[in-house]
């Protein structure tokens, strides 16, 4: 592989990246999935880079989930986006920051229908108008969450406490990235690096000290693709995609798979153990998994946050074989402790996956 | 060069400007023209013979300026006096489509992936068919249609020559290589010329070429230096994935950077696909929105080898015969440079 033809299509897509005051979009499902993400993103924006964000209280799902399943009609999902721009616009923010990347899909779509059709953005001010009472201003700035952490890779370096190397061998870890594919798929000159070879995890990945590896199905969908899963009777599909990506880049040994989608993470992770125990197999070394991060966990990794803080407890495919060969420290103890170290229980031990306590 | 050669033979006086250190294009460098396997060397060598004979030709030409003065036009270049003349016909070609762009292809990032320009120097070149890690390729594909017919490369236009090309490519490739399976993977085949279709059954029966109808959506690089391809049947309605060493790409034909600069310089009128647009496509392919501004070969449109020596064939007659400027009046006495 030529690393400078991959270069040459990443300057062509750059994009704007709001540097301070941001309206923080969370996801519906990352809180459930994985609930210490985003409490890491805000610790990192507003602890170490002492960035001004406004965690938006009364924002709605963007129906993202439910418009791409064909169960909300567009007019809907647009009225709904109308409202979230309207919250921003009375907490006074101009640069829209979602979590989630099908969200960021969202209202990358609705910004360029109102675009390219500003008689449907004055249907939809109607409605919001008639509905709410409320009006909006569009965002100056719209950038997805890992698209701030790729802006401030560099500063994260300088406050870094750790460099994704292998204490043992003193080589870079070794990282897959998977992009959410509603990041830039739609609108590649949305997405840092584009559609076919985005850089955004990568750029995070290479800054931070690790190797990415570029194996076949890289781009194959992570097996959440909604109607794959959302559909009950299609979630075979499901596993399959996930199973051909994790066959895919077996080979390569990666030591960890980073993402920046609330799907993806969830679908990697579950998938893994659940292959585990249908089929005997596992992917990492040892018995183990390869363990699957958010961009946001994956910050937190390098600023020396503990695991447990960021939330690695809630991961099916555990973490610590990653955290050993950084050389991490952590207190296996307090794996499953809450705050004010109130025992949160046992998960049941798996029956193939390496189980940690 | 076939019109300079027969403006010559007519007796006009006749100026070769040539951007580059010599003649022939990118005939210069096909091994052979489809679909007589013809080497393109001997067609050009006829070509060069004849212009030779009749035609001034200067080499290395930036063309910088071009004045229009009541006799005609005023050449301008950085490296010769300037020319006059009292038609120009411009004949700048086509540039091959910059295949890097359709990004999936992963042209520049794989190795063993080539256009099928770059195929036609190697097997001129007459040296070892090898991937670059060295290996003899056990399966070779041919993407048609790349930056032809496809509305996301901006050119909805088919570029007429990649279909018949890659045909004649699959051929040499068994030739080479007679242990290779070969497949094709194709939206139609546009077998439009005599000799074409004959050809395409011969690939299959005699060659046992795999022709596939279906798109590739993406390339990958394996860890073992082959390629992973992802490709529609849509003859079975199946998604496809496989292997193969060595992957050519058929790059279509786009507008020349020199057809656009020289389109800017006389204010030449342009067709959406950016192609020079003719006076008359079907009455007057070779005249212009210009008067006196003459256009033969593929700045008008792709072309085959053929096709563009017939087409300069009518342009030199129009411009014998085509007033506001009457050329052939003046024959003998001050001659027209073009």
């Amino acid at each position: 592989m030529n690393i400078e033809g991959k270069r040459v299509i990443w300057k062509d897509y750059q994009k704007e990246i709001a540097d301070d005051r941001y309206f923080y979009a969370r996801s519906c499902v990352r809180q459930s999935f994985f609930p210490g993400a985003e409490a890491t993103f805000l610790r990192i924006l507003r602890g170490e880079l002492g960035k001004e964000l406004h965690d938006e209280p009364y924002h709605t799902t963007c129906t993202g989930i439910a418009y791409h399943a064909d169960v909300v009609p567009f007019d809907t999902t647009m009225t709904v986006v109308a409202r979230q721009f309207a919250l921003m616009t009375e907490a006074g923010y101009e640069n829209f920051v979602p979590s989630c990347i099908t969200s960021f899909g969202v209202y990358s779509e609705v910004l360029d229908i109102w675009e390219r059709f500003p008689e449907t953005e004055k249907r939809v001010r109607d409605y919001l108008k008639r509905a709410t009472g409320r009006t909006f201003e569009k965002p100056r700035n719209l950038a997805h969450a890992s698209d701030v952490i790729y802006k401030f890779r560099k500063e994260i370096t300088r406050r870094a406490k750790y460099r994704l190397v292998n204490r043992f061998t003193g080589r870079p870890l070794k990282g897959v990235e998977h992009i959410g594919c509603h990041y830039a798929k739609m609108f590649p000159s949305k997405g840092v690096g584009g559609a076919e070879y985005p850089y955004v995890l990568v750029g995070m990945i290479e800054e931070w000290g690790g190797d990415v590896v570029d194996y076949p199905e890289r781009r194959h969908c992570c097996g959440f693709g909604f109607r794959q899963y959302v559909v009950q009777a299609n979630r075979g599909y499901s596993i399959a995609c996930s199973k051909k990506k994790f066959e895919s880049m077996e080979p390569y040994h990666p030591d960890f798979i980073l993402t920046n989608c609330p799907g993806c993470p969830f679908f990697f992770d579950r998938w893994q153990y659940a292959i585990s125990e249908m089929e005997g197999k596992t992917y990492g070394e040892d018995g183990n998994g390869i363990p699957v991060l958010t961009y946001e966990e994956l910050a937190g990794i390098v600023l020396g946050y503990d695991p447990w803080d960021i939330g690695f407890q809630t991961h099916q495919v555990p973490v610590e074989p990653l955290l050993d060969k950084i050389g991490i420290p952590y207190d296996p103890d307090m794996k499953y402790r809450g705050r004010n170290g109130e025992d949160l229980g046992r998960p049941a031990p798996t029956n193939v996956l390496r189980f940690y306590k | 060069m076939e019109a300079a050669a027969t403006l010559a033979a007519g007796g006009l006086t006749v100026t070769v400007m040539e951007k580059t250190d010599h003649l022939g294009g990118h005939l210069a460098d096909w091994y052979h023209l489809f679909p007589d396997r013809r080497p393109g060397r001997e067609v050009l060598q006829l070509l060069t013979k004849r212009v030779q004979e009749g035609a001034s030709v200067l080499l290395n030409c930036d063309v910088t300026d071009i004045e229009r003065n009541k006799e005609g036009f005023v050449i301008h270049t950085r490296q010769h006096p300037p020319v006059e003349a009292q038609a120009l016909l411009v004949a700048t070609g086509f540039d091959l489509f910059e295949v890097r762009k359709k990004e999936e292809y992963g042209y520049g990032i794989y190795d063993n992936i080539i256009t099928s320009a770059e195929l036609e120097k190697m097997l001129s070149g007459g040296q070892p068919l090898l991937t670059t890690r060295g290996t003899v390729p056990r399966r070779v594909g041919f993407v048609h249609c790349v930056g032809s017919r496809d509305a996301k490369a901006g050119n909805l236009y088919c570029s007429r020559v990649c279909c018949i090309t890659a045909v004649k490519q699959a051929i040499e490739i068994r030739e080479r290589l007679p242990q290779a399976e070969v497949f094709s993977f194709y939206m139609d085949l546009r077998m439009y010329g005599m000799g074409f279709e004959e050809l395409y059954k011969e690939a299959q029966e005699k060659w046992a070429v795999n022709f596939i109808r279906g798109r590739l959506s993406e390339a990958f690089e394996n860890q073992d230096g082959t390629l992973m391809l992802k490709v529609e049947d849509t003859l079975t309605a199946r998604p496809l994935r496989m292997n193969v060493d060595l992957l050519v790409l058929m790059a279509g034909m786009v507008p020349s950077a020199g057809t656009k600069e020289i389109s800017r310089m006389l204010g030449l009128e342009l067709e959406e696909s950016r192609f020079i647009r003719p006076r008359d496509r079907h009455m007057s392919p070779n005249r212009t929105n210009i008067p006196g501004v003459f256009i033969a070969g593929s700045c008008t449109a792709p072309m085959s080898v053929a096709d563009t020596i017939a087409d300069a064939r009518g342009a030199a007659v129009e411009i014998m015969t085509s007033p506001p400027a009457p050329l052939l009046e003046r024959r003998g006495e001050k001659g027209v440079r073009s």
